[in-house]
């Protein structure tokens, strides 16, 4: 016998007798009223992540980058300042992407109560890897897709799309049990909120 | 109110002074109190040790013992979380339903004491009178399994001369723990060492609960250390008057 | 699944017909300890910097642990989400690992299956070697500390190296996990230092104790590691049956470097991990963080579908894992304990984790539900002490994200212990006089001449001797109750 077959007789000689399940009670909130971008920017600030509303993208990119700047192939390219060294990730290698200063990637959902961030691999976000190595991530945000809380996100969310949830910068709790920022991933988080229409 | 005695045979054999204080201030309320005279132990100490079977002659003794009266009272959150908690499931794993739909009926006509007086008699000042700085712990079986909440403290606030102080880390567990204390001896000592040091630090002269089991711990402690401290059960408070002093 | 209450008693094993149900084998992994749970217990309560440094820890994630919860105004009604979905998963279990196994097999990834841990061990090994790497790198993962795959590893010639700090520190300081969440919780950040010093490669002499400087030297340490290390080992918090995604909760960032960089991907999971819709993940996202490092979220989540072509890990292996898991499944008091989401607000809570620590608990799996899940992934002989490691006062069952009455399972498996013979003849004879009020009556005034004639109830016979060697007995009453209700 195989061990797949194995293990499922096990398991099915375990349940035998079992009866059958009751329905799963959802008494939680999966109604919300249209997110609160107040919340999201005070969640973010409060894990640590440096927040700019409404000020345009390349400015706040110029400001903040100063050598090499990695972006997704299909990211805006208004965002990008002419000031700065642009590297667009048409499959670059990791060795290189360790050496670059700075990533600019849009994102897919925020979650205005966690203070999260979404990215989903699409165009304007890029590989996982892209927003990984370099220490300082840029992230714009659009009004339209913060979401209130985590139901919300899921139902906008695609499982079959790699997908990274990022609430502030990394992080270790390892140590007496007190939050240290800055570990492995970028240990900077600007996060950029559009305004309406922008 | 015609009231039904489960005396819990810590209580009986090593703590009367905590059921008489039951007996005399239910009846200065005004009630009567029976105390049915074939009851022993509820089988606690055989459930929680792992000797379930040998409980099942203990659960049905208690069980017929209580079954004629309208309302039981218990100086012990432990014992009434066991008759409620346990009595009808310790049946139903014998296979004896029958048993266990009547332990049913008996649990939910068993209250611990707070319960009664609170929930049943709906009083909280009992009239007593008790000059004395005192702490309260909570007993995780009274706080968590049968969730009296405030009920206990509410009454001690209607103690007269009484002086609650609050305290500090209440819902931590003291280490008893019934065959815990033994079996754990020093892990048992660890937690106990730690609610004293919480017990003193409060400055009280008594520490009281509505649990003998726990009190015996507490206070085997203080004792031990000649720390000057009482455990005084919460049955006792509640019966003192101006009068018996 | 039945309802059962705190300290409720269930019903008897009904595992079925002539099945008997298969535990996790002995001499592979980290399931049993060398020493009972007092025995270990007793020198773990007498190392002042361990009792400390979990006394602060424990204290501080409580209250931030605490603080968050209470932003939401429906935990409760999350937490029975929580537990019905559990007990629907069990209950349902062949079908969601089937549907799992399709859709990770759709998406790309190839699906293994073991029912033990030596099997999973040769598995994972075989895979590192068919791709000619010598070293993996490791997240963090339960599962494999406890089929002891590092070791594994290590005989096949394999380097693992983890990347959790925590996990880190302890495999630096040649030590053992403490804490589910929080592996290196007994270790302070001086000593955390002094591990560094004593044993990371190329550490800067200079180190502090600061705990960002301490966690900007593993960062240094790791990131060549990361970047040319072919193949990553992972647990998985979470699958999706319905969808074949597979998902890390963690903090650090090592998380997505190992998940994200290698060619090679290789997760090992129990089988109780699946979760039956993507949609069930709102769920479990919102308890998890909040109940284990008291954050609304944690840093990072990763999560994937089998194989996303130009992005990622192209060769994708799920490791499937019994190893005793079955066997808790088949006793219906008991199979709550794999409901568990691993976020340890168990032990954080807990008086007895408090002033132990982890090792004295001796598996992976330490704390309240280490002591109701080590005994029944190994039979209960094997871990006879466990069960008795709690003195039941119920703080774990109110912490628990997904409501496992671990009061009432930890009282089930007393029952499965094997008794000492002196204390089985004191109980049987207990229950005969008890259920005899005569004979009762009568013993209760011999125990009390018994104690008049000792003094101040020092010195009771073993093992009572535990008691009085700590606690005095109070002196005995003139007369029992029922003599003074008698005479009333």
């Amino acid at each position: 016998m195989s061990a797949r077959d194995e293990v499922l007789r096990r398991v099915r000689a375990a349940l035998e007798d079992s009866p059958a399940p009751g329905p799963v009670p959802r008494a939680y909130r999966r109604e919300f009223p249209p997110a609160d971008l107040t919340l999201l920017v005070e969640r973010l600030v409060d894990y640590r992540a440096v927040v700019h509303r409404g000020d345009p993208v390349a400015d706040v990119v110029a400001e903040l980058v100063t050598g090499t700047l990695v972006v997704p192939p299909g990211i805006d390219p208004d965002w990008l300042p002419s000031t700065v060294d642009v590297r667009r990730d048409d499959g670059l290698p990791a060795g290189l992407l360790a050496t670059v200063d700075a990533v600019l990637t849009a994102a897919a959902v925020a979650i205005a109560e966690t203070g999260t961030i979404v990215l989903d691999g699409s165009p304007d976000q890029g590989r996982r890897i892209i927003s990984l190595l370099p220490d300082l991530h840029v992230c714009v945000v659009r009004p339209e897709q913060v979401v209130a809380s985590v139901p919300e996100a899921l139902a906008r969310l695609d499982p079959r799309r790699p997908l990274t949830w990022i609430s502030g910068p990394s992080a270790t709790s390892d140590i007496e049990l007190n939050r240290v920022e800055g570990v492995h991933g970028p240990r900077n988080l600007h996060v950029i909120l559009l305004e309406a229409g922008a | 109110m015609r009231i039904a005695l489960f005396v819990t045979c810590l209580a009986d054999t090593m703590f009367p002074a905590a059921a008489q204080a039951t007996v005399r201030l239910l009846e200065r309320l005004g009630h009567e109190v029976v105390f049915p005279a074939e009851q022993t132990c509820c089988g606690q100490m055989h459930i929680n040790t792992g000797y379930q079977k040998d409980a099942v002659p203990l659960v049905r003794r208690h069980v017929r013992t209580f079954a004629g009266y309208d309302v039981v009272v218990a100086p012990s959150g432990s014992c009434v979380g066991s008759v409620r908690h346990q009595h009808a499931m310790v049946a139903a794993a014998a296979g004896d339903e029958g048993l266990a739909a009547r332990a049913g009926d008996v649990a939910a006509r068993t209250y611990e004491l707070s319960e009664l007086l609170v929930d049943v008699l709906g009083v909280e000042d009992v009239g007593a009178y008790y000059p004395h700085r005192v702490t309260y712990h909570p007993t995780c079986h009274s706080l968590r399994v049968l969730r009296v909440g405030d009920k206990p403290v509410r009454l001690l606030r209607r103690v007269r001369g009484l002086d609650l102080v609050e305290l500090p880390a209440a819902d931590q567990c003291c280490g008893f723990g019934g065959t815990f204390a033994v079996k754990n001896a020093d892990t048992s000592t660890a937690m106990l060492t730690d609610k004293m040091r919480h017990v003193l630090a409060t400055g009280a002269d008594v520490c009281t609960a509505g649990d003998a089991s726990c009190l015996m711990h507490i206070g085997g402690g203080l004792s031990r250390l000649h720390t000057g401290v009482r455990t005084v059960h919460l049955a006792e408070i509640l019966a003192a008057t101006e009068a018996a002093r | 699944m039945t309802r059962r209450t705190f300290l409720g008693m269930p019903g008897p094993r009904d595992g079925g017909p002539g099945e008997h149900p298969v535990t996790a084998p002995r001499g592979v992994g980290h399931l049993r300890g060398d020493e009972s749970f007092p025995a270990a217990a007793r020198k773990a309560l007498a190392d002042p910097q361990l009792r400390r440094n979990l006394a602060h820890a424990t204290t501080t994630i409580r209250g931030k642990s605490a603080r968050v919860i209470a932003e939401l105004p429906d935990w409760q009604q999350l937490r029975d989400a929580g537990s019905a979905l559990k007990a629907d998963t069990m209950a349902r279990l062949p079908e969601l690992l089937e549907e799992l196994e399709a859709a990770v097999t759709a998406a790309g990834g190839v699906v293994h299956w073991a029912t033990d841990a030596n099997q999973a061990n040769r598995i994972v090994a075989d895979l590192v070697r068919a791709t000619g790497a010598d070293r993996v790198i490791k997240v963090k993962s339960m599962a494999t500390q406890e089929i002891g795959l590092n070791e594994a590893l290590q005989e096949a010639g394999v380097t693992p190296v983890e990347t959790d700090l925590a996990e880190l520190i302890v495999q630096l300081g040649d030590d053992r996990p403490s804490h589910i969440l929080v592996p290196a919780i007994h270790r302070n950040r001086a000593e955390i230092r002094e591990i560094f010093l004593r044993a990371m490669p190329g550490v800067d002499p200079g180190l502090t104790d600061e705990p960002a400087v301490l966690a900007a030297a593993a960062r240094r340490y790791l990131r060549e590691t990361f970047l040319r290390t072919p193949v990553a080992v992972s647990g998985a918090n979470f699958a999706i049956a319905e969808t074949g995604t597979l998902a890390v909760v963690e903090s650090e960032g090592n998380g997505r470097m190992c998940l994200t960089l290698p060619d090679t991907l290789i997760t090992v999971m129990g089988i109780e991990k699946v979760v039956p819709t993507w949609q069930d993940l709102e769920v479990f996202l919102q308890l998890l963080p909040r109940s284990s490092t008291g954050e609304r979220m944690n840093p990072y989540t990763s999560m994937w579908t089998g194989v996303t072509p130009g992005d990622g890990p192209q060769n994708v292996h799920l490791v499937l894992l019994d190893n005793g898991r079955s066997a808790v499944l088949a006793d219906p008091a008991g199979r709550q304990a794999l409901h568990c989401i691993r976020c340890s607000a168990c032990l954080n809570v807990c008086p007895v984790y408090e002033r132990t620590g982890g090792h004295a608990y001796g598996s992976v799996y330490p704390g309240p539900i280490g002591a109701v899940l080590s005994p029944q992934l190994t039979g209960v002989p094997d871990n006879a002490s466990l069960p008795y490691a709690s003195s039941l006062c119920g703080a774990c069952y109110d912490a628990c994200p997904v409501r496992i009455d671990i009061p009432s399972m930890l009282v089930h498996l007393r029952n499965q212990a094997p008794h000492p013979r002196t204390e089985s003849a004191a109980m049987a004879a207990a229950a005969y006089t008890m259920d005899r009020p005569r004979l009762y009556a009568a013993a209760q005034r011999a125990a009390r001449l018994t104690r008049l004639a000792g003094r101040r109830g020092r010195g009771l016979p073993p093992p009572l001797t535990g008691w009085t060697a700590s606690r005095d007995l109070p002196d005995p009453p003139p007369e029992t109750f029922r003599d003074w209700w008698a005479r009333r």
